[in-house]
């Protein structure tokens, strides 16, 4: 029988090294239901029957963030069969709080104390017998890092398991308050109940989720027994027990763990920190570290070096040089065993759909090797310190500057970074902005119309213009979207700015590993089926293969075109080339060359460098309808490839096609105003 | 005085959180409860937040809501 072990504990207490540790290489990642949170759950690699579970890291059991629902959910409803509590040693009074959380709940449960090394190399002393004794559960010294104590830890917690040992009641609360919460818990039902207990404690805390599982014909009762509580706690129930809960621990801690006698004493963390966010130092400092960021992923002049790409880029070209060439190499073989026309295009068209998804990969490797390395160092939460001043302003936190900034290069990474943003709403909010920023794919489209209409005047102020009003587009939404989709939801800064520590290679690359693989399965087969489906439609029509010109491209084209008229560029080859945007952007510009003149591939690339015009495009176009178009391009649906990691990181299809609802809906109303505005002006 | 009142590097004693409900519960789960020493760090480049230490640990909050935190020096 299979035995099932959640992990819990705070953020940046070790768990996911811990996670890393006791699992080995067998893992599933994925979203918890209907949230942006991360599911991670593997098996014991001394033991398969046993499955390890890892919730989101949480400072508390209260219902206040995605995370803490989950975790507590999970807890409650789904009961494992034990629950190991990961507890930084070096700030052990915060910890134990989630602890007493879960004793609460009375689940079966092992604490583990973590970084006992620092906690040594303080001079500190943690008697986890004593604390063993006085919570009823075993408390087991680990360091996840090296690996120490984790045998102990899991035969430990397999050990719980099996016997279903739970945790003492502890009596927390002055005997007002326990009296309090105890005739709540009679008010449910059977008082003694483990579950009624655990709810009537979250009932005096004023939690409304609990309080809306209250069935209809109690809740008058309990609900005057809830303002009793208050009054007896001297106004606020929750605050009481909160701070209940705290002195409890103050009183474990001095009964089991020995100070060195020091005193505050200032660690080479906190000597890193004055530096990294000193006042005048931290902002250059991280332009710096944001320049790197970015140049490592996405630079062809790497460090200013004309020519020398950056290890994403170098990366990127050997897999698109190495697929290309096996690709000629497959469609060769094809050619000459005598396969049919569309049957060599088909194979070719799959080709460049799996080309499609892996061009991608070193770009998401690269940057995750460096989030990952700023993630668990502690620089992402000063990222957020620094920059939380500026990005409050928009509903959001300073860390969205990151997955923002990666837009420029290309949506994809950046559209996976959005899963180091700490809220929910953060999260959904910045993945369906972040295409607003103009990655490099996008440039092309701007280069073909400046240098075909806009020669006379600064070229580069329209393009500059462009990449400006996608930021507007992206600021604008983003304070939308926080008023009237996501209005009922607080923002806080109130969050911990872990020690910096060096993270180990392995939970680096290990992180980095799972994006990579997480973009090429989730994403990668609805990129793959819509480079397809594109191929067919613009390949074929009901007498076979034809042109791009009397294809079903072209008939839905000249079908939809009437939707585009507003916004002055109602051609069928204009919609040809918005539905051709969504395999790449850049390739508007190739459909445009076939479409217009059927101009040679040469001269495509000479446009999409700005070098050469596209004269036959002003048979569509003329200025005013040219920057709605780009205007328009630069905001709808981003390529399949982010797309798809869209649905990687959303998780699912509602949210995924919410954010393409949303991206639509703002193009067509940009470029709507461009066009009605601008044709008043000109 | 307030939590946001203090200079940095000074330490007050925590004696009552003002605010009530969503903020309450999380400034007091992050363990600053009444009765705890607290002491501010830093303030943030931009004047704001501020990073106080708190039970032995660096914990960051906006003015805002450092202003809701009575402190006796």
């Amino acid at each position: 029988m299979s035995v099932i072990i959640a992990l819990a504990g705070n953020p940046n207490c070790g768990k996911t090294t811990l996670f890393n540790e006791i699992t080995g290489s067998v893992q599933h990642v994925g979203n918890w239901p209907g949230v942006t949170v991360e599911k991670r759950d593997g098996v014991y690699r001394k033991d398969k029957e046993v499955v390890i579970m890892d919730l989101p890291g949480t400072y508390s059991l209260s219902p206040y963030s995605a995370e803490e629902i989950v975790a507590r959910d999970y807890i409650v409803k789904e009961k494992p069969d034990a629950v190991v509590n990961i507890v930084d040693g070096t700030s052990i009074e915060r910890n134990l709080y989630l602890t007493m959380q879960i004793a609460e709940t009375q689940i079966p449960m092992v604490v583990a104390i973590n970084m006992m090394d620092e906690v040594e190399r303080k001079g500190d002393k943690i008697d986890c017998g004593k604390l063993s004794g006085l919570l009823g559960i075993p408390v087991v010294p680990i360091v996840a890092r090296t690996g120490r104590g984790l045998k102990e830890l899991m035969d430990a917690a397999i050990d719980v398991a099996k016997k279903g040992q739970k945790p003492n009641r502890l009596s927390v609360f002055d005997s007002e308050l326990a009296d309090a919460i105890s005739s709540i818990a009679d008010a449910l039902g059977d008082g003694e109940s483990e579950e009624n207990n655990w709810k009537a404690i979250k009932l005096a805390e004023n939690d409304e989720i609990i309080a809306g599982t209250v069935p209809s014909d109690k809740r008058r009762e309990v609900e005057s027994l809830v303002r009793a509580a208050d009054k007896a706690a001297g106004g606020d129930a929750g605050a009481r027990i909160a701070d209940s809960r705290y002195r409890y621990i103050a009183k474990l801690v001095g009964d089991c763990v020995k100070k060195s006698g020091k005193g505050y004493e200032e660690t080479k963390s906190d000597k890193l920190d004055k530096i990294l966010t000193n006042r005048i130092l931290a902002l250059p400092i991280f332009a710096g570290i944001m320049y790197l960021l970015f140049a490592c992923t996405f630079s062809e002049n790497f460090l200013f070096i004309p020519e020398l790409p950056s290890p994403g880029v170098w990366l990127a070209g050997i897999v698109e040089e190495g697929w290309a060439f096996a690709a000629d190499k497959v469609i060769g073989a094809a050619e000459t065993l005598g396969a049919s026309e569309w049957a060599v295009g088909l194979v070719t068209s799959c080709l460049d759909g799996v080309g499609a998804v892996f061009g991608f990969l070193p770009l998401v490797l690269v940057l995750f090797l460096l989030m990952s390395f700023m993630e668990d160092s502690g620089y992402m939460a000063r990222v957020a310190f620094v920059m939380d001043r500026i990005f409050r302003h928009f509903g959001l936190s300073g860390r969205s500057f990151i997955p923002m900034l990666m837009g420029f290069g290309c949506s994809v990474p950046a559209l996976m970074a959005s899963r180091t943003l700490e809220s929910d709403k953060d999260r959904k909010i910045t993945m369906m902005i972040t295409p607003f920023m103009s990655c490099g794919a996008k440039l092309p489209i701007y280069a073909m119309f400046a240098a075909t209409l806009f020669v006379d005047s600064s070229q580069t102020l329209i393009v500059f213009s462009v990449y400006m009003l996608g930021i507007v587009a992206a600021i604008l939404g983003a304070l939308l979207l926080n008023r009237f989709v996501f209005k009922s939801e607080n923002s806080s800064f109130i969050m911990e700015l872990p020690q910096y520590r060096i993270p180990t290679a392995k939970s680096v690359l290990i992180h980095a590993w799972e994006k990579v693989k997480g973009f090429a399965v989730k994403a990668g087969t609805v990129i793959f089926a819509s480079t397809v489906l594109i191929w067919f439609l613009s390949g074929f029509n009901f007498g076979g293969m034809c042109g791009m010109e009397e294809s079903f491209l072209a008939s839905i084209g000249n079908g939809i075109k009437w939707i585009f008229a507003p916004l002055g560029f109602g051609d069928w080859r204009a919609s040809v080339g918005v539905v051709t945007g969504w395999i790449a952007k850049e390739n508007i510009v190739a459909t445009f060359g076939q479409l217009f003149g059927n101009v040679s591939e040469e001269t495509v690339e000479a446009v999409m460098a700005g070098e050469e015009a596209l004269p036959a495009i002003t048979e569509v176009f003329n200025r005013v309808s040219a920057y709605a178009y780009m205007a328009f391009n630069l905001l709808c649906m981003p390529c399949f490839a982010a797309v798809g990691a869209m649905k990687r990181e959303y998780g699912s299809w509602k949210w995924t096609l919410r954010a393409i609802g949303f991206q639509m809906a703002t193009a067509y109303f940009v470029a709507l105003l461009i066009n009605v505005v601008g044709n008043m002006i000109f | 005085m307030t939590l946001r009142d203090l200079k940095q590097g000074q330490q007050g004693k925590v004696s009552a959180i003002g605010t009530t409900g969503a903020m309450k519960r999380r400034i007091m789960d992050m363990g600053v409860t009444p009765g705890v020493v607290i002491r501010v760090v830093k303030v943030a480049p931009l004047g704001d937040p501020i990073e106080v230490n708190v039970r032995g640990y660096e914990l960051s909050l906006r003015k805002d809501e450092a202003a809701q935190v009575q402190v006796e020096l």
